[in-house]
């Protein structure tokens, strides 16, 4: 690893960790959004497999040794066994499949398939580590758990859409990232 | 730098990071495989009386799982509903220990000592590949580029109030990102002229 990958994982930290500032906003069902889980789908899409994934374990380490960094200024170890500590787990894997599916074309990949890959990591793969992390800490049933969750999908497909358009724009003006 | 740490000299703050994280990880651990109500308690117990040891009082505790009273009444609520209260009660504590002694962790040890002892402690993972001092090193960058950041931000936003384009994210995301990973390249540039 070269000390440019370093330097691009150290800023795409830093990025999730200034997302998480950005004051969230409530959709018409009641539900809040954060700007947070768009720094793990961009650093996925951008930094490719290895250096999306620890880009995401950085940021968890800073918030696990007690920094504020997480959305509403929450941080320390105690996040992790919280009831959304599986999402949390999710973020580094989700970004690693998103990079990882990214890393499979030469060049971009077509809006939509990047939209697909961009789902598949940054919402499957979060809730499939999420929901049963849920279910066991809450003493909930799967499906319990899943139906409780559901709501904040409409909010992540809306990131997903924001977070293509801004990593095709970027990796434009940056082909040789 | 920001930090939950509250300075004080107790036994607790004394501990050696590693110590305590170590500790953590036993007790959170045990919490869910010893299945019983009396061990959560008997924990619990021991969590105030540790805060106390630490001279931080129980408000302090408390302030630990305020922000997640609304997941305890969800939770509660449906035991109630699917189960019976007392396992309610049950999922409840072991929560509310769980955050209380991860609190007790971060309020009782400083970022930069944590820091330090996470360096130490991935000494032995050199063998496969990973470098201690690489680590430090992005640690403290990304530490040094969060207010970075909101400076870009800052000016993306002012060059693009200029044409009406304050209020798209499109249009302060894109320009703050290329800005910035411009400026990490350069950054990377001076890190390895310096040889280090």
């Amino acid at each position: 690893m070269t000390t440019k990958d370093t330097v691009y994982i150290a800023l795409f930290a830093a990025l999730t960790a200034a997302l998480g500032l950005i004051p969230q906003i409530t959709l018409a069902t009641g539900v809040p959004i954060t700007a947070q889980s768009m720094g793990i789908m961009l650093a996925g899409a951008l930094l490719g497999a290895k250096r999306g994934g620890l880009a995401i374990v950085l940021f968890l380490v800073l918030v696990a040794i007690g920094l504020p960094l997480l959305a509403g200024g929450r941080g320390g170890a105690g996040v992790f066994f919280g009831a959304s500590g599986g999402f949390l787990l999710g973020f580094p894997i989700g970004a690693f499949i998103i990079g990882f599916l990214f890393d499979r074309h030469v060049g971009q990949p077509p809006f939509l398939l990047s939209l697909i890959y961009v789902i598949i990591g940054g919402i499957g793969v979060v809730y499939l580590l999420g929901v049963p992390w849920l279910a066991q800490v809450a003493d909930l049933t799967l499906a319990q758990a899943f139906t409780g969750s559901i709501a904040f999908v409409p909010g992540d497909i809306i990131k997903s859409v924001v977070t293509v358009i801004i990593a095709r724009e970027v990796r434009r003006a940056l082909p040789d990232l | 730098m920001l930090d939950l740490y509250q300075a004080g000299t107790s036994p607790i703050h004394m501990l050696r990071p590693g110590w305590k994280i170590l500790s953590l990880a036993i007790a959170g651990s045990a919490l869910f495989a010893v299945d019983h109500i009396l061990f959560s308690a008997g924990l619990l117990v021991t969590t105030l009386v540790l805060y106390h040891l630490a001279g931080l009082p129980l408000s302090r505790a408390w302030a630990q799982i305020r922000p997640a009273l609304w997941v305890f009444g969800l939770i509660f609520v449906a035991q109630i509903i699917f189960n019976d209260w007392l396992i309610g009660l049950y999922a409840v504590v072991r929560l509310a220990v769980l955050l209380m002694l991860a609190g007790l962790l971060t309020l009782t040890t400083k970022s930069s000592d944590m820091i330090d002892g996470i360096t130490e402690g991935l000494g032995p993972l050199r063998r496969i590949g990973v470098n201690p001092d690489r680590v430090s090193l992005a640690i403290s960058l990304t530490l040094r580029f969060i207010p970075v950041l909101s400076h870009v931000v800052q000016d993306v936003r002012e060059a693009q109030r200029a044409r009406g384009l304050d209020r798209n994210i499109l249009s302060l995301a894109i320009p703050t990102i290329v800005r910035t990973i411009r400026m990490a390249e350069e950054v990377s540039d001076a890190i390895d002229a310096r040889g280090s």
